[in-house]
């Protein structure tokens, strides 16, 4: 039976091979890997894999696997790492079009020479060309899982997010539909976005094989301005000072500890050489007066910007809150909290035992207080049992549904996502 | 009306009350086009809600019944997006107007689906801050509709589309169902089904609260005008400008018959002899626009703009923008009538594809005036003919088809920001596989499995064959009642 399996999965796409010991998601091993070659292979591989009933995860570099939850059943995976090629750099219309499985950090250096950058710092390019100097995960993140976790940085709060920055892309559903949607112009509205729909859906409604962005000029200067402040108030009045300004900063970030302990407060902002100065100043001076410390300009970022405050096994959780709801998450959310005070969105490194549970509770407590939601990130596989990962999630028959659209007998990522789809 | 719509009007009579419910057949033909006049089809009854509960009764008796509705705000749309069904529900949000909540120390307003878009930032400019997407139509389009198309607007280069500035919607769903999608906050856990409903063009249910994000306004706006000899010149302009890493806040190009239309319905005032013109626009922090502006002064400098002129205060800001504004209607000026298009190019073929129009112009004596966005490539050709004379408007219909076809062909897209609504769902397959328009349907399916909701607009049926593409006779008529501008 596994010979045959293997047989058909081998005359659909030239590489496949038997799982080795690594070949796990989260924890879970799969059976065999595929490495397919180009957009055909991905399409021919998971049309047998529906016809040998066999359940597919999508894998770049697997910096990521453990987000989400553990997939309820696993026979294949699909290794996207001979797809690593920027297919088109249209530089002077600011786009890009490349395969799933390239590295964000050799995108970025691909754009750099032409004084281009994907205006997105997750973990795998945080302070990338900006700072000079590849930062972040160790393996370092792909295309196809920069989408399917939407992994953002600090610059989302100027750029937006994966979402924003995503013009088209190309995907092969479960039955080995290979389908595009989007274009490779910033500007179009024909169709439905499908390419929403696939950002942070953790490989549960096709596997990406393409994507194109949209592309932001790399900025003449850069400076970035901290301010440690004594307490949240203090934080949160800063933070909230320079929302109400009109200095225009790419980045509003806020690092806290442990509750209790000092936060920092750190702006970015970018523009011309001969104007980044005055800039900064004006920053420094607005933070200092709103919490009460003096601020530090820097033309390099602090050491902690754009990383994550977690091991990337975990434990950690994603928290969102409404601005002014940060004072409240502050001065009292458990746990390490680090990320983009200006968007709403901090990710809380949690501890790694007992009291876990405990923590995703009380920061799912405040969170809510405030419009938003507390999701667990990651956490190894035997501390996440018996916890609600995901929280409340509105629209959730809405998903299903979607789910069952687009991939109707749960093969890919099965038990991955929100209310075990 | 037929037997299933009269029992509908006696329910939603006592639902909504007598006021709200149009069967009249005469205060019915009201509704009958939208911003493309020239597709009509007098809806089968009119409902004005005003809560989103009375939609969702609606919705739900529709549902029920298996009539298909339509929604409409203000009826703007320049793609038959909020065309009426003959047979069904049109449910008209202009009884929905109020801003509920006015937030900016959240960044955000909540509105229902009928408030019109400038009211947003109109509420909100005492306290410094506006709403970003600004169709031309502002003055009198809903923020339902621009959820629905996902309206740009000139200023959508650098600040994004109405997908960039809505955090959560309440929708009801065809099946008459009330949810949130999105919400208050960012990166809300699942789908991202906000993504995906934002310019579905009302195809997935119907908005009926609205949070907007509010962006705080920029401390310095730089204008200025400038003239070149032809096209090719103030392409090469754009080119050096965005080649410089300047992101302006808009970039516009009108060519020399787009001026003349201009000149002769506003007076705009523009160089004499222009063979193109170009209003670029920069705004953001004083120490950085000023910078840039320098900049952006020698790159049009350098592609031989003979004449630049740089707006003193906003009353002159007004003036170079309203030539721009008013050059739709203005080609009513110089044409009895003509087609808006809407495509998209990669920016850099602009010179290549503007050359091509004008070969497809030459060579089928149909005129073209030309007026874009040209920052991010959206081309707005005005094709000119005269209905009267025989074949003309035959030949204008052909000029049109072919400008999307280069669309196509150079890699862009049918629609920029007017939306495929009615008029360009036969164009879909020429820009998406069968494969790909599957999958949208699969999308579809999952919101409205009984195809009622907003039936045949976005995808391709059969009975779209053989329509016309868009047309406009003369003045629109929000445009002459002083209500609406057009871009």
């Amino acid at each position: 039976m596994v010979t045959s399996t293997l047989g058909g999965l081998r005359a659909a796409c030239g590489d496949v091979t038997e799982a080795g010991a690594d070949d796990t998601v989260d924890g879970v091993p799969a059976r065999w890997v595929a490495w397919p070659g180009s957009n055909e292979e991905v399409s021919a591989v998971l049309r047998a894999a529906a016809e040998l009933g066999l359940r597919s995860v999508a894998r770049g570099t697997g910096s990521r696997l453990a987000w989400g939850a553990p997939p309820t059943a696993l026979d294949l995976i699909v290794d996207t790492s001979r797809m690593g090629a920027v297919l088109a750099h249209a530089a002077g219309d600011l786009v890009v079009t490349v395969q799933a499985g390239l590295r964000m950090a050799d995108l970025q250096d691909a754009l750099a020479p032409h004084r281009q950058r994907l205006a997105l710092d997750n973990g795998d390019t945080a302070g990338g060309p900006v700072a000079g100097g590849t930062v972040g995960d160790t393996a370092g993140g792909t295309v196809g899982g920069t989408i399917a976790t939407a992994a953002s940085g600090p610059l989302r709060y100027r750029y937006g997010s994966v979402r924003d920055l995503l013009i088209g892309i190309t995907v092969v559903l479960a039955d080995g539909t290979l389908t595009r949607s989007g274009g490779t112009v910033v500007k179009n509205v024909a169709g439905y976005d499908l390419g929403k729909l696939y950002t942070g859906s953790l490989g549960t409604l096709g596997v990406i094989t393409e994507a194109v962005f949209r592309l932001h000029p790399l900025p003449e200067a850069s400076r970035w301005i901290t301010v440690p402040a004594s307490d949240a108030e203090r934080a949160a009045a800063a933070i909230a000072a320079i929302r109400a300004s009109q200095l225009d900063p790419v980045a509003l970030e806020v690092d806290r500890a442990a509750p209790g302990a000092p936060v920092t407060v750190g702006v970015a902002v970018e523009g011309v050489a001969g104007g980044i100065g005055t800039r900064a100043d004006a920053v420094a001076d607005l933070l200092g007066e709103a919490a009460g410390a003096s601020a530090a300009v820097t033309e390099q970022p602090p050491g902690w910007w754009g990383r994550p405050p977690h091991p990337p096994q975990g434990p950690a959780a994603v928290i969102t809150c409404e601005p002014t709801g940060l004072a409240d998450l502050l001065t009292t959310g458990l746990g390490a909290l680090r990320g983009s005070a200006g968007a709403g969105v901090l990710i809380a490194g949690l501890d790694d035992g007992d009291r876990l549970g405990a923590q995703l509770a009380q920061l799912r407590g405040i969170a809510t207080r405030h419009g938003g939601s507390a999701v667990l990130r990651c956490a190894p596989p035997h501390r996440r049992t018996g916890l609600d990962v995901w929280g409340p999630v509105p629209a959730l028959a809405l998903m299903r549904r979607l789910k069952d659209q687009f991939d109707p007998e749960h093969r890919l990522a099965p038990g991955r996502f929100v209310g075990g789809i | 009306m037929g037997a299933g719509l009269e029992l509908l009007a006696a329910e939603f009579s006592a639902l909504l009350g007598r006021a709200a419910v149009i069967t009249d057949r005469q205060r019915l033909r009201t509704y009958e086009c939208d911003g493309l006049a020239q597709y009509r089809v007098v809806p089968g009854l009119v409902v004005l809600p005003e809560s989103a509960e009375q939609i969702a009764a609606v919705v739900r008796a529709c549902a029920a019944a298996g009539v298909p509705f339509v929604a409409r705000g203000s009826g703007t749309g320049l793609s038959g997006g909020a065309l009426p069904h003959a047979e069904g529900v049109l449910i008209v949000t202009s009884r929905m107007r109020r801003i509920q909540e006015v937030d900016p120390a959240n960044e955000r307003a909540v509105v229902e689906p009928g408030v019109v878009n400038l009211d947003v930032t109109k509420a909100v400019a005492p306290q410094g801050w506006y709403f970003a997407p600004d169709p031309s139509s502002q003055q009198i389009c809903s923020v339902g509709g621009n959820v629905a198309e996902n309206s740009g607007g000139a200023h959508c280069l650098k600040y994004g589309f109405t997908t960039h500035h809505v955090l959560g919607v309440e929708v009801v769903t065809p099946d008459g169902e009330l949810v949130w999608l999105g919400g208050t906050t960012r990166d809300v856990p699942g789908y991202d089904l906000l993504g995906a409903f934002v310019g579905s063009e009302g195809t997935l249910g119907i908005a009926t609260k609205i949070v907007v994000r509010l962006l705080r306004e920029p401390e310095s706006v730089r204008c200025l005008l400038a003239a070149f000899p032809g096209v090719d010149e103030a392409g090469a302009a754009v080119s050096k400008i965005i080649a410089d890493g300047v992101i302006p806040a808009a970039i516009e190009m009108m060519d020399a018959l787009a001026i003349e239309a201009a000149e002769a319905a506003v007076a705009c005032g523009y160089p004499g002899g222009a063979g193109a013109v170009l209003i670029v626009e920069l705004d953001g922090p004083v120490a950085e626009v000023e910078h840039t502006f320098t900049a952006v002064h020698r790159h049009c400098t350098d592609a031989s703009a003979f004449e630049i002129r740089v707006a003193r205060d906003a009353a002159q800001r007004a003036l170079f923008w309203r030539g721009r504004k008013s050059a739709f209607a203005a080609v009513g000026r110089i044409s009895p009538d003509y087609i808006v298009q809407d495509g998209v190019i990669p920016r850099t073929v602009l010179p290549e594809v503007l050359r091509r129009i004008a070969e497809l112009s030459a060579g089928t004596g149909v005129r073209v005036a030309n007026v874009f966005h040209a920052g991010d490539g959206n081309l707005h050709p005005l094709v000119l003919f005269d209905e009267t004379k025989p074949g003309e408007a035959q030949a204008a219909e052909e000029v049109s088809g072919a400008i999307l076809d280069l669309c196509i062909a150079y890699g862009g897209s049918i629609t920029g920001e007017h939306g495929v609504g009615m008029d360009k769902a036969r164009y879909m397959p020429r820009m998406f596989t069968d494969e790909d328009l599957d999958t949208m349907q699969r999308l579809r399916c999952a919101f409205d499995p009984a195809g009622v909701c907003n039936p045949g607009k976005v995808f391709p049926t059969p009975r779209l064959c053989g329509e016309v593409p868009g047309r406009h006779k003369g003045v629109h008529p929000l445009q002459a009642a002083g209500l609406a501008e057009q871009f």
